[in-house]
Parts: structure tokens; sequence; C-alpha cells
């Protein structure tokens, strides 16, 4: 059961979250009508084995979008901070 | 086998008798007995077949790790299969029976004959399967399904009830040992939260093998009255640990007692979040190989030293203790003392000096440098095979029972769930666990150091709690003459005789020819070997089978165990029923169940419901017909001709306010609502990033900054969160506040002909004539106390309106409305007319919104905003999305008046062979009530360019073909007269 730090709620089960995938590519901007710019957004992904920003959104709590960081080979979170608040706070 | 139970000793209650029931035979009990023991005294012998070759089996071990004793406990919906009689708590009333026998457990044809080995090696499966002989299983099967297996579960619902508990603690201790109640007592003492979970009965772990009032029988008395004056310690019995999980969560069941005439819980789910976890589970004693190894009659030693101090069962009169270190020894000297006449076989040349004088003194043959090679006796031991390893001479010893003894293996599987590699240890001779991931430790036996495990308990309770800021003092180790830890012996690799069968895994039926025959074909590592023959996969989860197995395969192959590997534990550690894993959540409690305000006036007039995701939707009423197919038709005559009511409360309602609420709807809508007046709906649609559509619905501007978007049912939570994500992580710059106010408002949409007129003399005080209210209008009231909020917004086709007003009010509301429109014939209608009324005027629903369509796609490219860029732009332009031959929307009629349209038919053009994916398929069949025959909705390649084509509806499933005419999909009103009128 991997526990999530919310920063609003404190630490809560994860299948109080939904997950939301990849936190740390910069999403193109709707002026960019380049196919190719938005396929790679959109398409690609990395599987990295290790740390690992990611979304999360308590939905069934504060409902606040989270970023995650997480060792994806051992599942431990070491941080998580509002989405709102930027990339890395 | 020669059962005997002693008149003193055990932990039992002579005074307390419990009647139980054995396939019809009658039979008692004491108080504290298992099954097994209560069988046992009863002079059951035979427990069950084994699973393959339906050899007879008897008890082998005790507690959990019993592979042989399965049986069925309860009858009807109480009914539970393959249950370890040894850890199966005798009770009053207990009805049970033998599995996997024909005609009979006591007499199985399958076994006489032998008949379905040759079928069942190791590897059947694959081989049949996959190679030239596939077609031979449709013939095997029905004998095979027959023949194998385990016990039967019932058809019938459980009627048992489950629970699930959360429960958090400091310290989870897992395991009542010595080294577990000590690590309990010092983390209790240090301040911590405890809980202590013990799969057994009673807490105690192997002090419970003991002789009561023994030493060992006080330590534990003494350690469990200093834990009860600990308040914050609490001990879970009958309780196993199943899995361990990420974030030191673990999960276990908890079989509650069975108390005549109390309905509660049998089982409870424990969810338990710890912050250390103290792992004291002790060890695991194993087989030794020799033929016949599974015959009645053979046990572990440990087991059968159990069963002589707990239950107080002599389980033989004349008993070889076969063995290959001292643990058993200790069986073999409380046998003697009982009365039985033992001799002792060790596979050792030189035992201790203290060993043989404690046999010497009990009168115990030894035989020294000898290893057992089979055991003879068909349904119980008769006698034991053994050959001197030195000179190769084979002796006889009749007996009636053999104890054996292979050494033991710590219990490791969950701190393998918690991230902890096994590693090999050769000076002990098995795996023990690697070093321990943060917030776990080990103790005791598990841990494979042979040392006190008292000291040990008390070092790790100490620690755990101070790793976690509790630092009382926690008070000095206890301290005893200790006597039944059991021995982390050297093991050495299996002796491997060949003239009868040796078992490796009991419940699998896996035998030593059986690896032999995995590694020439080639299935070499243990992951192999395990898949390939299910050496370990059975109920037990191999947990006197896997060591042997791996042992086996390192001497066979010639490997070292330390280079060899070994397979990865995964819960469940013991067999948990799907009843407690699903608690409370069965039946209507599945999951949470949405009613519409209205909800109880249509259950009270005559509706029939339909699920739409969670939410109960009334379906068609009763007054239209008895059964759907005939009431939607009449409830859409009603609208198309008069007026009709329908509850819409499900729609999504997300309410958006703040100065930048427009350019927010401008980007994550494909067309523009910046722009639209205040009092004004407009249909909307919005995309994935990935240019398919996400949802529909119209959205209204209420005010300057305030909008009113309503979802389809079934996208209301996805879009609600969708949004979140665009204002908390895209933009949040913009000044825009969503809030879900789906349960605020109740919702109705009142269509036909006649819904201005209702409206008007239902709402005196608004004016909703075309003038003021004119198609796509909104206006916000209010009635007295009750704000209303009416649109004119049709989904029919017909002149509608939806009008909202606050869920209280709804049921007030809607029998308001079909009160006054009761003159000019109003009635209320289901989702199933609402839903062929949409198709009917060619609206897309859910079943077309399937993310995998574009504007396009849909006929709806026109929505798309040119000027201004919005999410699923750019994507949507890719080169294979705009391709003028993929699928689009179209109309299908049908051509010949007898056939059938079904939604799911695939499309092919008119002469063109009926095979593959065809051009497209059909999304939705109603009946058209304007056109009096069966029309379509499809997606069809290349789309309206066919208008007028003949084209043929295949459905294979049915063996059915029918020719339609692809045709506009709206099909009534294409100028929208109704609409505006």
């Amino acid at each position: 059961m991997l526990r999530i730090p919310c920063p609003h709620c404190g630490v809560r089960d994860y299948t109080e979250f939904r997950y939301a995938g990849d936190a740390s590519k910069s999403r193109p901007s709707l002026e960019i009508t380049d196919v190719k710019t938005w396929h790679d957004h959109v398409f690609l992904f990395d599987n990295p084995k290790g740390m690992h920003q990611e979304y999360w959104q308590h939905v069934q709590g504060c409902r606040q979008w989270l970023v995650l960081e997480r060792d994806t080979s051992t599942n431990t979170v070491s941080r998580a901070w509002f989405a709102r608040e930027g990339k890395s706070s | 086998m020669t059962v005997t139970r002693l008149t003193k000793g055990g932990r039992i209650d002579r005074s307390t008798t419990l009647q139980f029931q054995l396939e019809g035979r009658r039979f008692s009990g004491f108080l504290g007995d298992t099954l097994a023991s209560a069988l046992l005294a009863n002079g059951i012998r035979v427990f069950g077949r084994s699973f393959k070759y339906h050899r007879p089996r008897g008890v082998l071990a005790s507690g959990i790790q019993e592979p042989n004793a399965l049986m069925t406990v309860g009858t009807g919906s109480r009914r539970t299969p393959n249950l370890p009689a040894t850890s199966v708590e005798l009770f009053d009333g207990l009805v049970c029976e033998r599995q996997n026998g024909w005609p009979s457990v006591d007499f199985d044809i399958g076994s006489v004959f032998g008949l379905f080995a040759r079928f069942l090696s190791a590897g059947f499966y694959y081989k049949t399967f996959m190679g030239p002989t596939r077609g031979s299983w449709m013939f095997y099967e029905r004998w095979i399904r027959r023949a194998a297996g385990l016990g039967r579960a019932t058809h019938e619902p459980d009627s048992a009830r489950y629970d699930h508990r959360h429960q958090h603690t400091d310290v989870l201790v897992i395991g009542s040992g010595p080294a577990g109640l000590a690590a309990a007592l010092a983390a209790g003492r240090a301040g911590g939260r405890v809980l202590l979970v013990e799969q057994d009965s009673m807490a105690g772990g192997s002090l419970l093998d003991s002789p009561i009032e023994t030493d060992d029988d006080q330590l534990r008395s003494a350690l469990l009255t200093q834990l009860a004056a600990l308040p914050t310690v609490q001990i879970l019995t009958h309780t196993s640990v199943f899995g361990l999980y990420d974030g030191l969560a673990a999960g276990m069941v908890e079989r509650r007692p069975v108390i005549e005439g109390v309905s509660a819980p049998s089982e409870v789910l424990h969810i338990v979040r710890a912050n250390q976890i103290i792992h004291a589970t002790g060890a695991l004693e194993q087989p030794l190989l020799f033929g016949n190894n599974d015959r009645p009659g053979v046990m572990l030693a440990g087991a059968v030293r159990t069963h002589l101090h707990r239950y107080a069962l002599r389980l033989g009169d004349e008993v070889v203790v076969v063995t290959n270190h001292d643990s058993a020894w200790a069986t073999a000297f409380d046998l003697a003392d009982a009365g039985a006449r033992v001799t002792i076989v060790d596979e050792r040349a030189v035992p201790s000096a203290d060993l043989l004088q404690g046999a010497k003194d009990r009168a115990i043959a030894v035989r020294v440098h000898t290893v057992a090679t089979r055991a003879l006796g068909s349904n119980g031991v008769k006698a034991l095979e053994v050959r001197d390893a030195q000179s190769g001479a084979v002796a006889r010893i009749a007996c009636d029972l053999v104890a054996m003894s292979g050494g033991w293996i710590p219990t490791v599987q969950l701190t393998t769930h918690g991230g902890v590699r096994t590693v090999f240890n050769p000076t002990l001779g098995v795996h023990v666990a690697g070093p321990m991931a943060p917030g776990q430790s080990i103790a005791g036996a598990a841990s494979g150091d042979p040392t006190d495990p008292l000291a040990q308990g008390h070092a790790v309770g100490v620690c755990a709690a101070q790793a976690l800021g509790f630092s009382a003092d926690a008070g000095v180790a206890p301290v005893s003459a200790w006597s039944s830890v059991p021995l982390m012996t050297a093991r050495t690799a299996p002796s491997l005789p060949t003239q009868s069968k040796v078992f490796i895994d009991f419940q699998s039926d896996v035998t030593l020819s059986d690896m032999h025959v995995s590694l020439e074909d080639g299935f070499e590592s243990p992951e192999h070997l395990k898949r390939y023959t299910a050496l370990g996969m059975a109920t037990d989860q191999g947990k006197s089978s896997h060591y042997n197995g791996l042992m086996t395969l390192s001497a066979l192959r010639g490997q070292g165990m330390g280079a060899l590997g070994t397979t990865t534990h995964r819960p469940p550690y013991t067999p948990v029923t799907v009843g407690a894993l699903a608690g409370r959540s069965v039946g209507l409690h599945f999951r949470a169940t949405r009613r519409t305000p209205m909800h109880e006036w249509h259950m009270a007039n005559g509706v029939r419901m339909i699920e739409a995701g969670p939410w109960l939707r009334p379906w068609y009423y009763r007054w239209a017909g008895a059964d759907v197919g005939s009431a939607y038709i009449e409830e859409m005559r009603v609208v198309r001709s008069r007026v009709g009511l329908s509850d819409v409360s499900s729609l999504g309602k997300i309410e958006l306010t703040g100065p930048d609420v427009g350019i927010f709807l401008d980007r994550v809508y494909v067309n523009g609502f910046s722009s639209l007046a205040v009092g004004k709906a407009r249909y909307g649609v919005m995309l994935n990033d990935d240019g398919t559509v996400l949802d529909d619905g119209t959205t209204a501007r209420l005010g300057e900054h305030r909008y009113f978007l309503t979802t389809t049912t079934a996208q209301a939570g996805e879009v609600m969160s969708w949004l979140e994500f665009l204002m908390q992580t895209v933009w949040p710059d913009l000044r825009v506040q969503a809030v879900s106010v789906t349960d605020r408002w109740a919702a109705m949409s009142l269509a036909g002909p006649y819904a201005r007129d209702v409206l008007a003399r239902a709402l005196p005080e608004i004016d909703v004539s075309n003038a003021a209210l004119p198609h796509m209008g909104v206006i916000e009231r209010r009635i007295g106390e009750m704000p209303v909020r009416i649109g004119r917004l049709s989904f029919s086709g017909e002149l509608a309106y939806e009008v909202y007003v606050p869920a209280d009010y709804g049921v007030g509301m809607w029998e308001h409305l079909l009160a006054v429109g009761a003159d000019v014939g109003i009635r209320p209608y289901g989702l199933e007319a609402l839903a062929s009324l949409r198709i009917e005027k060619g609206h897309v629903a859910g079943i077309e919104l399937d993310h995998r369509n574009t504007l396009r796609d849909l006929g709806l490219a026109k929505m798309g905003s040119r000027t201004k860029p919005y999410i699923g732009r750019a994507l949507s332009e890719r080169s294979e999305l705009v391709d003028a031959e993929r699928w689009s929307l179209v109309g299908l009629d049908l051509v010949e008046p007898d056939g059938k349209l079904r939604g799911g038919a695939i499309l092919f053009a008119k002469d063109e062979p009926i095979q593959g994916h065809g051009r497209g398929y059909i999304t939705s069949v109603t009946w058209s009530t304007v056109h009096e025959r069966l029309i379509a909705l499809a997606l069809y390649r290349g789309g309206l360019n066919h208008v007028g084509e003949e084209i043929v509806c295949a459905y294979p499933l049915r063996g059915e073909q029918v020719r339609a005419r692809v045709v506009s999909p709206m099909f009534i009103d294409p100028a929208g007269e109704r609409l505006h009128a």
C-alpha cells in the first residue's frame, strides 16, 4: 500500500488518489500546432528506474493535484508538493 | 498409526466435549482440539486423496504448514473447501468431508490403477496445450477435471459475513513465539503502540510445543501476563498475515471462532499500516526425501511432538524418528517418555554424546550413518526401510509411525514481500533474509540466528521503538533456561533413491522423477522448474516443498545453493477467502449507488431502473408497456406527439466562476465560449490531448463571470478531474474556480410539442415565450425561496426545456409539472426512450464518444474553431485522422422489411466478401416512431460520401446479414423547425 504524504491532508493510502503520469515533462503551449511536438508529449514516455516526478490527484480528499517524487525501484515517496507551485519547490 | 489420547497433559479441555461429523459419521473431540487432532484421536488415518495420483494421504504437519489433510468444512452456503485440518479449530456441530476421492476417499479407483499418472507428469499442461497433441485436451479434459483437483466450492451465495478493519500501529510484531513476545514487550514498555499478530489460536509459538507446566510454559505465561498489563499492546490471535505491501502495510485475515446462534463476521480482513515491522515468524520444518514419504503415518517430527504435548496424542506405539540433525531427537525422547518404543535413524555418523546418552537412558535404539530409503505399507506405514550409508546394508524397521525431520528453514516469505531478498547462508545451509529494508527487523528462528530468541526479540523491540522516538525504559530481556527453539542445523542434500515415488511437493504431487523430467526437458532454473512442474504452487505455497525442491535441483545440477538462486515469494502467504477480500462490498454494496432526487417517486410509480455507471436511472415506466421493447416506443410516441418528462439529474454539473472562465473554456472546448452572451447556452465538445473526443454537453453563461457546465453522466468525474488538472497545473495563472454541483441540482427534461404550454402554466411567474426564451436561451429566477434555472435545450430534437431546481425541490417540481401537464397527456419517460429519441435526431452519445473518434468522425468538424487554439487540436490534424477514407458517422436505413439491425454489426460494401474488420460498425439502433422502421447510427469508412449506397450489416455471432442504405444521421427535422418552434 503506497502511502502518499498529501501536503494538505497528511499521509494517506494511494487508493484515495489517481495517478496521472510523468510530471517532469513540459507541456507544449496550446499555440504550438506542430504535430510532432504534441505527439512526443502525449505518446512518448521514459520508464526510469529510480527517481520519478509524477502527477497524482487526491480525488477522495482535497482534490489537489500533486507532484510526487517517487523512487520507482523501491516505491518510496521522498517528497510531495502542490502541482500549482511548479515543477520543484 | 496407533493413536492414544493421553489421560493428562496437553492444552485441551477434557471437560468440554465437542460433537462433530465427518461424512455423516459422528465423532467427538475436546475444546482445544484441531479438526486434525480430533479425527486422529477418533482413528481416522486417511484425510484425503492426493491431487494427481489419488494416493491416500494423512496428516504431515501441524498448523498452516499442512499440505495433505485438506478438508471441506461446512455445508450449503457455508461450505469452505481446502482447509488444512491442522489449522481448523474444532467447534461443536462442525461438519466436514474429505476431498478428491472417487468413489470415496477410502476406496479410490484412480489410485488403484494409477490411472491418471501418465497424463499428469511434469509439463503436462505445456505439452498438451502447445505441442501437436493440443487436440487431445478435448478428449481428456472430462476425465482429468474429475480426477485432478482439490475440494469443490459451493455454488450458493456465501451466507457468511465478512468485515474489513483498518488499523494503524507503531510497531507490528508478526509471530508470538519467544522472539515475538520479547519484542512486543520491549516495544510496548518503551511506549509504542504494539500490535502482536499470531496465526495460531493461542499466542506462544514454539513455546506451545513443550509440555505444560515446564519452564517454557511458565515463560509463556509470564510474558503474556506482562504484555496484558501494557494498555498499548494489542494481541490478535487467529490472524494470519498474508502479505506485506509498500508503505509497511500488512494484509491479515482474522478467523473468528464460530459461536452458535451469533451472527458475527466469520472473517475480518485487517489492513494495518505500521511504522515499524518486526518479523518473528519462526521456522518451518522440512520433510526428508525417501520412497513413499507421503504415506499416512509419515509425519514431520515437530508435528508429532506438537500433537503429543498440545493435544495429548501419542500418534504411534512403535516409532522411527529419522533425521539428519539434533532437533528431532527431542521428539524421540518425548515419545519414549510417553511410552512409545522408539528407534532413531540419523544420517550423521556421530551425533553428540549428550543425545546418545539421552537415547540410552530411554532405551531408544539408535542407528547412525543411516538413511531412510522407503516407507512400506499402503494406507498406512508398516515399516521403514533404511540403508547403512557405509556398508550399504538394507534393513526394515517395523513401525506404525515415522517422524521425520530434514531440518528447519527460516520463514522469510513475508520479509520477501517487504522487499528483502534472501541470501544463502552456507554455515546454516539455508536461505536467510538479507539486509532488512528500512522500518523492518527480524528476530528469532526467522532470522536464522540460533542464539537466544528472547534477547534478540528484546533488542529489535527496543530498536524499533527508539526509531520512532519512544524511549521509556524497556526493561531487560527475559531470561530462560532455553530448551525448545528449533535448531537451524546445517542441512545436507537429500538422498536420491528412485525405486518408488519420492514426493517433493505433497500437495501438487510433484515427485523426484518429475524433477528429472523437467531437467531433461530443459527447464532447469528454479523459476522454470516451478512453472513446469507446479512445485510449490499449491495452496500451501511450498511451505514444506519449496526448499526440498531447491536442494534437489542443486544436487541434480551439481550447482551450489548460493549460485542456484531461488524463486520469489509473493502474497498470499496463507490462502485468503474471496469473501474476506470482498468484505461487505457484496450485492448492492459492491460499489456505491447514486440515486437521483426523484428516485423514490420513480420507484413508487412503476419504473424499471437501469444502472448507468454508479447511477440508477429510470429505464422505462410500466405505464408504457410491460417490457422495455414495447415501453420505450410508447414513451417515444408521447414525446414526439405530446409531452414527456425525463429525469436527467445524473448529468455532471460544474459551476465555474472567475474573470477568466471564458478564456479557460475557449481552451478546453473546440468551440468558443468567451463570446457566449449572458443568458445563453451553447453545445460544446472537448477533446483529449490526442485529438479524440473526450465529452460533450451544454454550457450556459449565467453571469459575466459565472458559467454552468454540464457533462455526460459517464464522464462527469473524468471531466471534473481534467478541468482541475488544467487549472492547477497548466494554467494556474487563470482566475477560475470550479465546483462540482452534480448532487446539488435536480434536473428534468420537459420535451414535446406541448412542452412550452405545460411550462408556462406550471410556472406562470416566468415568461417562457419564444421571444423571452428562444432556443438555447437560459434564464435563472427565484420562485419564492426556490431558485430555478431553465434552459431551452433539446437532446431529442423536440421543443424541450431542461429545468433545474435544488435537489430538495426535485420531487416537488417533478410532480408539479406532471400535474399541470396531465390534461395534455404528459408522461414520464426513461433512459431507453431518451437514447432512442437522440438517435432519431442524429445526436452522438456515450457509445459514439468512446475516446477513439474525432470531431470529424462524428460529423462535428464544423464545430472546431479555426481562429483559436484548443486542447487536442494539434493531434486531431494527424494525417491518419483526417484521411477522407476514415470512418465517420452515418445513418442506416434498413432495406429488408424482416431484417434486424443490431448494435455491433460489422459493415461491408455490397459485393464485398464478409471477412475481416469490415468498413465500420453499427453503434446505436432504435425503432423510429417517425419512420416506423429500424434505424441506426454507424461509423462507416468514407462516411456521408456513400449516402444512398446499399451496404451489408453482418452479425456473425448470429449468422445474420442484412442490407441497409447509408443515409444522413439526422432522421427527423433536419431544418430544426421543431427545435425553434
